[in-house]
């Protein structure tokens, strides 16, 4: 059973696996064999000839500094390739993930949901956002190769771009509890006219508009819209902008800046501003701050979409 | 060396025969001896909790029992096999028995303090393992918070209890190990002088005192906020789940280091002994050693490649991961070469120490495919993780523990034990190490999740070849017990030195006496004098 390579990352992880795997064997049976003949030639009784041992500073160094180079080159080899495992490309989708004990629930910009299940277009990058809801746990994709932990209290995110269509296994790789085997689910990557109408055919209404009814059900409006007497900040084009903070730092607005000031609005409070927001922890879920946080990346004087800026 | 047979007092062993005797000693020999009893029934404990392991994951479903059951079962293992076995299981047995031995003194400095730390380690297992076996813990050994905080509604804290408790027995060995080396040694062993078996335990005497307080002040913050509510850890509560995995890990891998350097150096000890020559480079074997103990406080952050830690980060920490790897290759190839022109007889002990060669290559080469951080997204989390360090723990840790027992049992007991049997025991063990593990690695990079209950069908080829490993190896770690039990009563009386050996302890009877030497022993040449 071999395991398939189902996204652009992987032909470049298993090359690397394979040299590796390769050199490794070398040296394994290099020293095996060293060992072997040592062991047969000079076992007791023999009358192989045994001179004094002396020391041999050229023979340290040398095999001191052949496996120190050996090894800088693996490094540099796999930091270039990790890299770009970790640096999503500019025009990726992206779609929002919240694990919780023991399932994983996914939401689509257009507002599509699933359980244990993700379905993604081939060929097009896209960017997993993901939190969770209790405790830590891992996606992993093994025909991906990709796997990134999803923590509570912070955004974390993974991306990769399908190469092949097919469903493939996906595991929660942390242990959370006790169904944590059960966790699993399947990426299914379909061919982007499929991809299509199966976006079509699932229409919810969209994060961003359901983060818009949130926003005024919870009373957000009442005090961030511009009409509002409560010296709150401005919400309009936030998302991305460099924020100073009442602390003197500053701050980019980004996805888990958003989150934080939801649910811990004291953790960072924005310059010449009073510390009076309440917090929203344990009143709104995690999927509900991420329609929060798409519809405040949408709420701008412009009308193009600021993702295109980052 | 010298064939004199000096006339001895009574052996240490004749120096009284009741359990007053024993519970009370000040003598790091008995000492020595009481902890092999404790954690040799710790290692039997963990082992049937590994077994338990392996025949439940025979089948893909979760059958043999509950998934609570399970997850309990791999948290009685870890905990039980890395504080109450793999930790103390060298330098608290062996060294404790030959560290005063090999450097020509009469005990530690402290011989009260090395008792009352036998007592903390026997006082600290036996309360966890109360809490194991009457509640049970399920959050694996490493406790990852918010789990092991808010989640679990298991025994945590008894559990953080009990390794706190055993973290300063640890600590108070340590202690004893650097004082003893400081100030104890004969005339003339000078530092360059030392056996490597001093060195590793010296190295691994200053890790034990430098890590084991932030493991204890870990488990108090975990106290803290279960018992509290402080939020240190639980994001829900204000903390940060990812500092809990760096205080963690910025104890667990030095402890990692704590078991393997003390194989490290039984290994020199066996080879050296078994070649009938002096160790290849002993300079760069020390500095090799040192160098492992210090870049070992290092690399903790290689845990957490995809943990969420920065990026530039896991690039740092890959590199340090990729230059201790060097010390240690340094050390196969030195070992290596070691047999070169040696005069090589494969007693027990040699077969254990070539066998440690073998399955510590075998794991040290795969580190690098974990050091290497485009590799590790992949593998980190997989069963490839689980062979890696069980090949460094047990194929490394554990054969290495057995050959010392091997080697020094005629020392310890006074005893000769079957070769025969004991040879067969070696291979058998090699071969049902290697059926267990090996198959791990596969099951890794196929993408088989570690501690998973039940697992998807294409994977179980594997598991049972593995699980098939697991009852070998099991039946060959039963082995011993048996013939060397057997020696006590019957086996041929040993003499001082029956491997033809250097080192002081082989120059005092076997038992050596209550004070270990007539006369304080004088040092004029460097450690493993053989003739070639």
């Amino acid at each position: 059973m071999m395991l398939p390579q189902a996204s652009t990352v992987a032909p470049n992880v298993d090359h690397l696996f394979d040299t590796l795997l390769a050199l490794c064997a070398l040296v394994v049976v290099g020293v095996f064999t060293v060992m072997i003949v040592f062991c047969v030639k000079y076992r007791r009784g023999t009358d192989a000839v045994r001179t004094p041992a002396r020391q041999h500073l050229g023979v340290e160094l040398t095999w001191t500094l052949v496996p120190f180079f050996l090894f800088m080159g693996i490094f540099g080899w796999s930091v270039h390739l990790w890299i770009r495992l970790r640096t999503p490309p500019k025009d990726a989708q992206p779609v929002y993930v919240v694990a919780k004990q023991w399932m994983w629930k996914v939401q689509h910009p257009g507002g599509q949901r699933e359980i244990d299940q993700l379905h993604v277009p081939v060929g097009q990058p896209v960017r997993l956002v993901m939190t969770s809801q209790d405790v830590i746990h891992s996606f992993y994709v093994p025909a991906f190769r990709v796997k990134q932990d999803v923590l509570p209290g912070r955004y974390t995110q993974l991306w990769f771009t399908a190469t092949q269509a097919g469903s493939y296994d996906l595991f929660c790789a942390e242990f959370c509890g006790t169904d944590h085997s059960r966790m699993r689910g399947r990426v299914v990557a379909m061919p982007p006219a499929d991809y299509a109408r199966w976006l079509h055919a699932h229409q919810g209404t969209g994060l961003a508009a359901q983060g818009a009814d949130l926003f005024r059900q919870l009373g957000c409006s009442g005090c961030h819209d511009p009409q509002s007497g409560v010296h709150a900040p401005d919400l309009y084009d936030l998302y991305g902008r460099t924020v100073p903070l009442a602390d003197g730092s500053q701050v980019r607005a980004d996805e888990r800046y958003l989150h934080d000031s939801i649910l811990l609005p004291k953790k960072q409070v924005a310059a010449g501003y009073a510390p009076i927001m309440p917090s929203f922890e344990g009143r709104i879920g995690e999927e509900d701050v991420l329609a929060l946080v798409a519809y405040l990346k949408t709420r701008t004087h412009a009308a193009e979409d600021p993702d295109e800026h980052r | 060396m010298s064939t004199v047979e000096p006339r001895l007092p009574r052996s240490y062993l004749e120096e009284g025969f009741g359990l007053r005797s024993w519970l009370l000693t000040h003598d790091h020999k008995r000492i020595g001896v009481l902890y092999g009893i404790g954690i040799t029934f710790f290692f039997f404990l963990g082992g049937l909790a590994a077994a338990l392991i392996r025949w439940e994951l025979v089948t893909p479903a979760g059958d043999l029992m509950s998934a609570e059951t399970y997850n309990k079962a791999f948290t009685f293992h870890g905990v039980v096999m890395v504080w109450f076995f793999l930790i103390p299981s060298i330098p608290a047995t062996l060294g404790n028995f030959l560290l005063p031995l090999m450097i020509g003194a009469r005990d530690v400095a402290f011989p009260r303090l090395n008792l009352f730390s036998w007592y903390l380690y026997m006082a600290g297992g036996l309360f966890t393992l109360a809490c194991l076996v009457l509640g049970g813990v399920d959050t694996g050994w490493t406790f990852y918070t918010p789990f092991s905080t808010m989640f679990s509604n298991t025994h945590v804290i008894l559990v953080a209890v009990g390794v706190f408790v055993v973290g300063f027995s640890s600590i108070f060995t340590g202690l004893n190990f650097i004082v003893t080396v400081h100030t104890m040694r004969a005339p003339g062993m000078t530092w360059m002088r030392l056996p490597l078996f001093v060195w590793s335990m010296y190295a691994v005497a200053l890790v034990m005192i430098l890590a084991t307080p932030v493991l204890a002040m870990t488990l108090a913050l975990i106290a803290l906020e279960r018992l509290f509510g402080v939020g240190i850890f639980d994001p829900a509560l204000g903390g940060d789940p990812l500092l809990f995995q760096h205080f963690f890990w910025f104890y667990s891998h030095p402890a990692v280091y704590i078991m393997i350097l003390p194989a490290m150096g039984v290994v020199s000890e066996l080879i050296t002994a078994g070649a009938r020559r002096r160790i290849f480079g002993y300079r760069f074997m020390v500095y090799a050693i040192i160098g492992i103990a210090v870049v070992g406080f290092l690399v903790w952050g290689h845990h957490m490649f995809v943990a969420g830690q920065s990026m530039y980060a896991s690039i740092v920490f890959s590199i340090l991961s990729f230059i201790i790897a060097v010390p240690s290759a340094i050390k196969v190839f030195n070992w290596t070469a070691t047999l070169y022109k040696g005069d090589i007889g494969f007693d027990a002990p040699m077969l254990y120490a070539l066998g440690f060669v073998g399955l510590f290559m075998l794991g040290g080469l795969t580190g690098l495919f974990l050091a290497a951080t485009a590799l590790d997204v992949s593998l980190t989390d997989t069963y490839f993780v689980v062979a890696h360090f069980h090949y460094i723990m047990v194929g490394g840790a554990v054969m290495a523990y057995l050959g010392g027992i091997h080697f020094w049992w005629p020392k310890i007991t006074g005893r000769l034990y079957s070769e025969a049997w004991a040879r067969f025991a070696a291979i058998l063990m090699f071969f049902g190490f290697n059926l267990t593990f090996f198959p791990q690695y596969i099951l890794g990079w196929e993408g088989m999740p570690r501690r998973y209950h039940e697992y998807l069908p294409q994977f179980q080829v594997w598991n049972v070849l593995s699980s098939a490993g697991a009852t070998i190896l099991g039946v060959a770690y039963l082995l011993p017990f048996g013939y060397l039990a057997w020696s006590l009563r019957h086996g041929a009386r040993a003499g001082p030195n029956p491997w033809d050996a250097t080192g002081l302890e082989w120059r005092t009877g076997s038992p050596p006496p209550l004070h270990n030497f007539d006369r304080p022993p004088e040092v004029d040449e460097g450690p493993y004098a053989y003739r070639r």
